[in-house]
């Protein structure tokens, strides 16, 4: 008896628990000297657990998650690295949508209102703001507490669409999950082909690659085939939509995916 | 990434099971692709559990290897990166086994002298 560890390469071996004959062993009551295998011997009880890691934040995902679907709306998460346009898309997509479709904003930072301010009056139903600079001195990603506390100072039921504007970061924002319906990227041309393989978690857990910037190609010597087999080796079943947020090309493309609609 | 607030969640799921009895050692099972490095975890778990109760129990972490079985020639490949494809024909139409487990296993109480 005792534990089995898993090796990284596929072996196990367990662990007997062997001591050296001592005597503290031989003062122990009832305890065979040099031989401590097995549970019974030992004393030691094992209490099973098997609860996922982040089991009280995807609780909470789940409880914002049925929230939006009583609401009837449609959540998204959206994420990128810091500049890549995630708010300029936005804006863009408040003018053109915001009319016809009742569009929530959460606002995610660790600093400042600024996404939020820059958002206001375009055709916004409605945005909340979360600064997520409480717990170890600023979180780096939303989580599903942090969404239910904005989502709390929304309107859900008279939205039909909120976007969740997460922090700008590649790394972390993929592994919480916050309730939403489906995970937006926004990647820009600047920032070159190999990012799909340098943060293979996050490119993997999007459903949608907006590629941002197409403005700038003849200023850049990106090479978008290369980029989108980068993309394809860690996620081939992502939809690409090519587009800049400044010129609107591609816009609609987006804002057909983000209401659901294409 | 995260593993000081993960070795929180830990200490807290912890401390309920264990329901005031002594912790000898915790156990958890964590995927190639969780993004977690166990030396920060380690450490992580050793500062959150210094000025409680459960200083001086120990985290067993279980490393599991991310594999795909690949839909095209059927082949399973152990994954050295993240990048999921099949080691015997190169296709990208994989579906992953294992490598996203993310659990806390068990915990051993420690022994009472009788």
């Amino acid at each position: 008896m005792g534990r089995v560890h898993l090796h990284a390469d596929g072996t196990e071996h367990h662990h007997d628990h062997d001591h050296p004959a001592s005597p503290e062993h031989d003062l122990a009551a009832g305890r065979d000297i040099g031989d401590h295998s097995g549970y019974a011997a030992t004393g030691a009880v094992r209490v099973e657990i098997l609860e996922n890691l982040l089991s009280e934040n995807d609780r909470v995902a789940d409880a914002n998650r049925d929230a939006f679907a009583r609401a009837g709306v449609r959540t998204v998460n959206l994420m990128s690295s810091p500049g890549a346009g995630k708010t300029t898309l936005l804006k863009r997509t408040l003018r053109r949508l915001g009319s016809s479709v009742r569009i929530g904003v959460l606002e995610g930072d660790i600093a400042t209102t600024l996404d939020a301010d820059e958002l206001e009056g375009v055709g916004a139903t409605a945005i909340a703001v979360v600064n997520t600079s409480a717990g170890f001195g600023g979180e780096c990603h939303l989580d599903a507490v942090m969404v239910r506390s904005g989502i709390s100072r929304l309107p859900l039921h008279d939205l039909d669409l909120l976007v969740i504007e997460n922090v700008g970061n590649l790394v972390c924002p993929a592994e919480f999950r916050v309730g939403e319906q489906a995970k937006a990227m926004v990647y820009a041309v600047t920032e070159g082909e190999e990012k799909p393989l340098k943060y293979p978690v996050m490119f993997r857990a999007v459903d949608v690659v907006v590629v941002n910037k197409i403005d700038l190609l003849p200023y850049l010597d990106f090479d978008l085939d290369t980029f989108l087999s980068n993309l394809r080796s860690v996620n081939p079943a992502a939809r690409v939509i090519q587009a800049s947020a400044r010129t609107g090309e591609g816009v609609d493309e987006w804002c057909a995916w983000l209401s659901g609609s294409g | 990434m995260h593993e000081l607030s993960l070795c929180d969640a830990i200490l807290g799921t912890t401390t309920k099971y264990a329901d005031g009895r002594p912790v000898s050692q915790v156990t958890v099972r964590i995927g190639h692709l969780r993004q977690v490095v166990p030396d920060a975890l380690r450490f992580g778990w050793e500062l959150l559990t210094e000025p409680t109760d459960l200083k001086g129990c120990e985290l067993v972490i279980e490393q599991i290897p991310a594999t795909v079985e690949c839909r095209e020639c059927r082949a399973v490949t152990t994954l050295d990166l993240p990048i999921l494809s099949c080691g015997t024909c190169g296709s990208f139409e994989v579906t992953l086994l294992t490598g996203e487990e993310f659990l806390i296993v068990a915990l051993e109480l420690a022994e009472v002298e009788a």
